[in-house]
């Protein structure tokens, strides 16, 4: 099997998150950013298949954020080949834009299976998935959460989870778009000390985008008039004190409620 | 310009989604407004038992195939995207949903439709302003439409399913959409139910629910000590579930479980719009969080901002103190 695999940087929301000046975008000046989650996961199913069925595993990324370590973890992690697509970028790159700047790479090689995340914390213009979809004319099914292929009919079996922990199977020809939800195994561990020998062999291959970049910041037939933050602990009442004083309101508020006794 | 917003209903098993009532009921708020109209768009095969549910629609249109019969991301991709380019609305709402991630997405691309993702609101007054929530709910984004027709996906719980909920005669039209189907490559096989086996946590007056902020599975037992106290269950986000430290029977939203407790004990929490789905109408919210900007703070009665180990290990000494 031959599997790409579409990765993304996102800003970590375990920081600070600001306005810029401008009120539109987020300040970019002290972002920190890390893989988007369910890209780990894309990457992780995308291995899994590889070490069942044998094969290679791209993995591609453009030059947002911080793409290197992500590229070099996913090296080390089992992935064959990893891209770095270079060129006049910054965070906010709609994700229609991503997609043209993605298209020529993926068409270039017989891949059966691409995968990438169901979605990600900043997909304002939709998930890039079925953007891509379209694009390369391949079927999509996302919110997928288990795959088996078939290499001798060409197919792949997906489940993808509905509410209530409801799931549908599909059976859909390669090759395919597949927008992962979650891996059929948590995203694996890998030492640092091999993260390290993959960036001192430094296996990443850097590809200049072909792509135009003129609709970078916008989202296209919507004009962005603002962005801010909702209002912190709006409507929660805010208990205040030590994790004893606080336990304490909590159980009073339990108790009140008959929920407790 | 005739602003006809069209609603692309969502069903499962011979029952319509929240969704679609949600949907409905602000596609006629805006609709009345703005003097446009509403036509709901139901997919599928023997549709009309949803007809006299969506009677605040001016128009239901049922469209009928065999090839429709279940929900397949391809088909009905296909389907919508002709129906829409003939139509010529002026919005277009779907759910941001399990279903809806995928076909909105995939239609507005076919179209070229302009989209704009994870709407909290959408409002009319003179012009169309979406609200869209980002960044795992951190930040709200405020944008105008500026080219019509426009696809918005939606976030399941920003508007109330009442006031999409009417039962009456309205006007339905069906068609019979032709379908390459020799296009298709995705083929539905089946629909698989959970098991039955572990804890139901639908059915417990209070739950004890924690999120990645618990940092490991073995700070899990400090969490089940509580809920054992308060004869509860231990439910869990998306996170706990994938990192494999609690099964899927204790997922609580969009992909898990809906629930409505008398009391939802958030611990370390983020509430991620996925997560709130799955547990806003909780008629009691306590979150516990590190993050003083964590947006489950939002949707919760009370909120503390501390170490979600140290307010359950004390809550649960006093729950025992309390019992003896």
């Amino acid at each position: 099997m031959h599997v790409a695999v579409i990765m993304k940087q996102v800003p970590d929301l375990v920081e600070e998150l600001e306005v810029d000046p401008g009120g539109k975008l987020l300040d970019r000046s002290w972002l920190r950013f890390i893989p988007s989650e369910y890209d780990e996961h894309a990457l992780e199913q995308a291995l899994l298949v590889k070490e069942e069925f044998g094969g290679t595993v791209d993995v591609f990324a453009v030059d947002i954020g911080e793409p290197d370590e992500m590229l070099y973890t996913a090296l080390a992690k089992g992935a064959d080949r990893a891209f770095k697509i270079t060129g006049e970028f910054d965070y906010g790159l709609n994700n229609h834009t991503l997609a043209d700047v993605y298209l020529p790479f993926l068409k270039r090689e017989p891949y059966e299976m691409i995968l990438n995340g169901v979605q990600a914390i900043d997909d304002i213009d939709g998930p890039i998935g079925p953007i891509l979809a379209t694009k390369l004319g391949l079927p999509y099914v996302g919110v997928v959460s288990g795959m088996k292929p078939d290499p001798s009919t060409g197919t792949v079996h997906l489940r993808k989870e509905y509410p209530r922990g409801v799931l549908a199977e599909f059976r859909v020809a390669m090759p395919v778009f597949i927008g992962i939800q979650a891996a059929m195994k948590p995203p694996r561990y890998v030492p640092i000390a091999r993260i390290q020998k993959a960036m001192r062999a430094g296996g990443i291959v850097e590809v200049a985008a072909e792509a135009p970049l003129e609709t970078a910041q916008q989202v296209v037939g919507f004009d962005v008039e603002r962005m801010y933050k909702p209002e912190a602990g709006r409507g929660a009442e805010m208990i205040e004190g030590s994790p004893e004083e606080i336990a304490e309101r909590i159980f009073q508020i339990l108790n009140e409620n008959g929920l407790v006794r | 310009m005739n602003k006809h917003i069209i609603v692309i209903a969502e069903h499962m098993e011979g029952a319509l989604a929240d969704i679609t009532f949600e949907m409905l009921g602000k596609a006629r708020e805006i609709a009345d407004a703005v003097s446009g109209s509403v036509t709901v768009v139901v997919l599928g095969k023997d549709l009309e038992p949803f007809v006299r549910k969506l009677g605040l629609a001016d128009t239901v249109l049922l469209v009928e195939h065999d090839a429709l019969a279940e929900y397949v991301p391809e088909t009905y991709a296909q389907a919508l995207a002709t129906l829409l380019l003939e139509r010529n609305p002026w919005l277009v709402f779907f759910g941001a949903t399990s279903m809806g991630l995928d076909i909105s997405t995939l239609v507005a691309s076919r179209t070229n439709m302009p989209f704009l993702a994870m709407a909290k609101n959408v409002t009319a007054d003179g012009s169309v302003v979406v609200t869209s929530q980002i960044y795992g709910g951190k930040m709200f984004l405020d944008a105008v439409v500026t080219t019509f027709p426009a696809v918005i996906s939606i976030l399941p719980g920003a508007f109330k399913a009442d006031a999409g909920m009417a039962e009456k005669e309205t006007a339905v039209e069906r068609i019979a959409p032709s379908l390459a189907e020799s296009e298709i490559r995705t083929r539905f096989e089946q629909l698989v139910h959970p098991e039955a086996g572990d804890v139901d946590i639908t059915q417990f007056p209070l739950l004890v629910s924690v999120g990645r902020g618990i940092q490991n599975k073995e700070n899990l037992a400090v969490f089940e000590d509580l809920a054992e106290k308060c004869r509860s269950a231990v439910a869990a986000s998306r996170p706990v579930v994938d990192q494999g430290w609690l099964p899927m029977t204790r997922q609580v939203g969009r992909s898990g479980a809906i629930v409505k407790p008398k009391a939802y004990l958030a611990f370390g929490i983020s509430g991620a719009p996925e997560h709130v789905e799955g547990m806003k109408n909780a008629e009691l919210i306590i979150a516990v969080n590190t993050d003083k900007n964590a947006p489950i703070f939002s949707v919760a009665h009370y909120g503390a901002v501390e170490d979600a180990m140290d307010v359950a290990q004390a809550l649960a000494e006093k729950i025992s103190g309390a019992q003896q």
